[in-house]
């Protein structure tokens, strides 16, 4: 028996070695080597500066300025709204927070979800509706026009992509509000637009985070 | 549904059709012990280990033997986590983070610690805002090879106890072990880390990254060493993801690929074991009789969860949302997945990760359409036959094909035998017992979580998708799978900050009691079983022999798996996902 014991906890511990540290040492030292952007999280820098990670959406927000000309703070939190000069990604639960990411766990017939939803049609709405009261993309008025992934929580909480469909709806307020000409705009989604790998294996996609970088150089901004 | 969605179906199929008869085959040699092109690399080191832990791998065990040093082995295993979890304040790459992480108090240590070693990978606690990189690696990854293993073995003593033509030996548990740590489970999990990391998972031992984004709202970015995790959770069948959503995370599953492969991983051990059954017997239309079964209920599971998450929810018709596909949009209920994957790519992901014993998942779970979420929990009511993890799948299966070998014989009106073997009376009750203990751990535990005040604070949404969740949590856990309706104690998980992951103790203990019964008694069973046909006389086939590698059989198994998981189960889930299935009223 005591014979026994020692076997099992010495099997353990002598494996815990090799494949707890042996193994993932051994990994991270090959990927260090050959894929060093991709295994430190395909980070993305402006000016010199990390700005994010291709592959984490991240929120795209300005300061909620009052009718008094100030920042609304509630409760100490400073208020922030969708950036409409910025394309904007899907529902996040977390806000788009990677430290502490969460499914939305709305369930399919739940009252709460049908309310979620309804918050998300109403912000994407209003996100793309002029002050004149005109919608920018002329052809979308209401819910059932909108592409499933704009008004649907997205499962990571960070996801970094949005359809093409809904990337085209928002060209036309980008257009619009940095005055710039339409098919530049789809230009650039098309650019930031990742097809089916291997042609067939998931789905489009088209990276927010690219696609706004790429969109301020366009404006003279820095 | 579309025709891409379809097309990537297919092509998922044709993979797995065409890899695991080549894996199982060598498979096969690695337990016969056969040379294998790995053996020159590791056979040196192998000896080596054996002669470290003191194990003569040519004694030969008898089934007793053998689940007496799995056990001490799994208890060792039990042990050492518990430390490694208890002792993060002390650990290295500690504070990574930004701030201390504090082990998570005992209860959820207890769960968690039972979950990883029962190769179920429930998760109470959200991964990067609870553990560090050294409790992910040297503890919950190990595991993830070690439960693996464990499974992958009994099967394999099983094998030999219905082959074997003398004695009663089973083999040799280290050395089965051991071998498949070596020549399965590493080389797959090192080469498909390095795939994993060539599309955009990552790997590192870095410090969280804090910035400023492009509109100047910070954000803190997780890092980890998450590839070489992410590659033995999935081939282990394991599913515990690296972060709090799973593979769902662009930096476990960064695209449309990856989402592919990893599916592989995750059923390319339990089709393969079912190849390596008919190498070892010397028939190989034993093995295939037995994949066709698993693999009509598989693409059953598919072909109904595709449809049904492509159509859409009520919450989203009552919104307003169209919810067909629409030019340059993916359509259906995309609540809880990911643009990346689409409908299609969710709903397969879905069924692979619950057929076997996997529970990853690369989308919610809870936010799939009330048939969508019928699916996962009919596969967990198959007690995790249909491919099933690695090992236990292929023993639970063999289990039912005694099963069915039974209720043939009884029609037939013989003595029942397979391959030649005579099933008595005390087979029969050892694989009754084994084959009902885990409906009934699911059912137990269920039962206790609803009727009580102290099971029900887990419970996050209400109507029938409350109901739906403990159930759940119970099946999963029952089974080992380890994937769950997320909001089940779920909505503790964002404030519980990074000090460790609070619980419901209640939830806590009993899930990993289920967890850790669901899981010994059964193997114990088979091994019983294994070591009760092991020393039977083989006799001749005769004409009056039932086949046991012919549809009629297949059409049998099928039916008695369905019976089986019909008569225990589908009342329960009758007053869950069925309810919302049926109805467009929201609750």
């Amino acid at each position: 028996m005591l014979r026994d014991l020692r076997t099992g906890f010495l099997s353990v511990i002598v494996f815990t070695i090799l494949l707890g540290l042996g193994y993932p040492l051994l990994v991270t030292g090959v990927s260090q080597g050959i894929f060093p952007g991709k295994a430190n999280g395909s980070l993305i820098k402006k000016n010199g500066v990390v700005v994010g990670s291709a592959l984490i959406g991240q929120q795209f927000y300005e300061p909620l300025i009052g009718k008094n000309g100030k920042q609304e703070v509630v409760k100490g939190v400073a208020q922030t709204q969708p950036d409409p000069r910025y394309f904007q990604t899907r529902p996040s639960s977390t806000s788009d927070n990677d430290a502490s990411t969460a499914f939305s766990n709305l369930g399919p017939n739940g009252k709460t979800t049908l309310t979620a939803f309804q918050g998300y049609i109403q912000t994407y709405l209003a996100l793309n509706t002029a002050p004149d009261k005109k919608p920018y993309d002329p052809a979308v008025t209401s819910a059932a026009q909108l592409p499933v992934d704009a008004v649907d929580d997205s499962a990571s909480s960070v996801d970094p992509n949005i359809s093409v469909a809904n990337a085209r709806i928002q060209a036309y307020r980008i257009a619009a509000v940095r005055h710039l000409v339409l098919s530049t705009v789809d230009g650039l989604v098309a650019t930031y637009t990742t097809g089916r790998s291997l042609g067939f294996l998931g789905e489009p996609g088209v990276n927010v985070l690219e696609l706004n970088l790429a969109l301020d150089p366009l404006t003279g901004s820095k | 549904m579309t025709v891409n969605g379809w097309l990537q179906i297919v092509a998922f199929c044709a993979a797995l059709i065409i890899l695991s008869p080549l894996l199982g085959r060598y498979m096969a040699k690695v337990y016969t012990g056969e040379r294998v092109f790995l053996t020159p690399v590791f056979g040196g080191f192998e000896r080596l280990l054996y002669r470290c832990f003191g194990v003569n791998p040519k004694r030969e065990q008898d089934w007793k033997s053998y689940a007496k040093s799995l056990l001490i082995f799994s208890l060792a295993g039990w042990l050492i986590l518990y430390v490694i979890l208890r002792s993060q304040t002390i650990q290295p790459w500690n504070n990574y983070g930004g701030v201390t992480f504090h082990a998570a108090p005992w209860d959820v240590t207890f769960n968690t610690v039972s979950s990883f070693l029962t190769n179920t990978n429930w998760q109470y606690y959200g991964g990067e805002t609870t553990m560090t990189y050294f409790s992910q690696m040297l503890g919950l990854a190990v595991q993830n090879f070690l439960s693996a293993a464990v499974g992958i073995v009994v099967a394999v003593a099983l094998i030999r106890g219905i082959i074997g033509r003398s004695g009663k030996s089973l083999g040799n548990f280290y050395e089965d072990f051991t071998r498949t740590i070596l020549y399965v489970l590493v080389p797959i999990s090192f080469v498909s880390a390095l795939v994993l990391v060539s599309q955009g998972s990552i790997q590192n031992l870095g410090h969280y990254v804090s910035v400023h984004g492009i509109s100047g709202i910070a954000q803190t970015i997780a890092l980890g060493p998450v590839a070489s995790q992410e590659a033995i959770k999935l081939l282990g069948t394991n599913g515990g993801g690296f972060f709090n959503t799973n593979s769902a995370h662009p930096f476990e599953n960064p695209n449309g690929f990856t989402n592919y492969y990893e599916m592989l991983l995750v059923l390319i051990i339990p089709a393969s074991l079912v190849f390596m059954y008919g190498r070892m017997l010397g028939s190989r239309r034993q093995g295939i009789a037995i994949f066709a079964t698993m693999f009509v209920l598989f693409i059953g599971g598919v072909t109904v969860a595709y449809a049904a998450e492509a159509h859409g929810s009520p919450a989203q018709r009552a919104a307003g949302i169209h919810t067909q596909v629409i030019a340059n949009s993916t359509g259906g209920n995309l609540e809880g997945k990911e643009q990346r994957f689409g409908i299609a790519g969710s709903a397969i992901f879905d069924v692979v990760t619950t057929v076997t014993s996997c529970g990853a998942v690369n989308s919610s779970i809870e936010s799939f359409t009330g048939l969508g979420g019928a699916i996962p929990m009919a596969n967990l009511s198959a007690s995790e036959v249909i491919f099933g993890g690695v090992g236990t799948g292929l023993y639970s299966m063999l289990l039912y094909v005694l099963l069915a070998v039974f209720i043939g014989g009884l029609m037939v009106g013989r003595t029942p035998e397979y391959l030649g073997k005579k099933v008595e009376a005390k087979e029969i009750k050892l694989v009754a017992l084994g084959i009902l203990i885990t409906p009934l751990a699911a059912l137990f535990s269920t039962s206790l979580a609803t009727a009580s005040a102290a099971g029900r604070a887990s419970v996050y949404n209400t109507g029938p998708q409350g109901f739906s969740e403990s159930i759940y949590a119970y099946l999963s856990q029952a089974n080992n799978n380890g994937s769950a309706f997320a909001g089940y104690t779920g909505f503790i998980q964002p404030a519980a900050g990074n000090v460790g992951s609070h619980g419901v103790t209640f939830a806590d203990l009993l899930g990993g009691f289920t967890m850790l019964f669901a899981r010994y008694a059964p193997i114990l069973f088979a091994l019983a079983v294994a070591g009760a046909l092991a020393g039977k006389r083989v006799s001749p086939v005769g004409l009056g022999t039932m086949r046991t590698d012919n549809p009629t059989f297949v059409v049998l198994l099928l039916g008695v798996i369905l019976l089986v998981g019909a008569l225990t189960f589908f009342p329960a889930i009758l007053l869950g996902p069925i309810v919302q299935a049926l109805t467009g009223r929201l609750f």
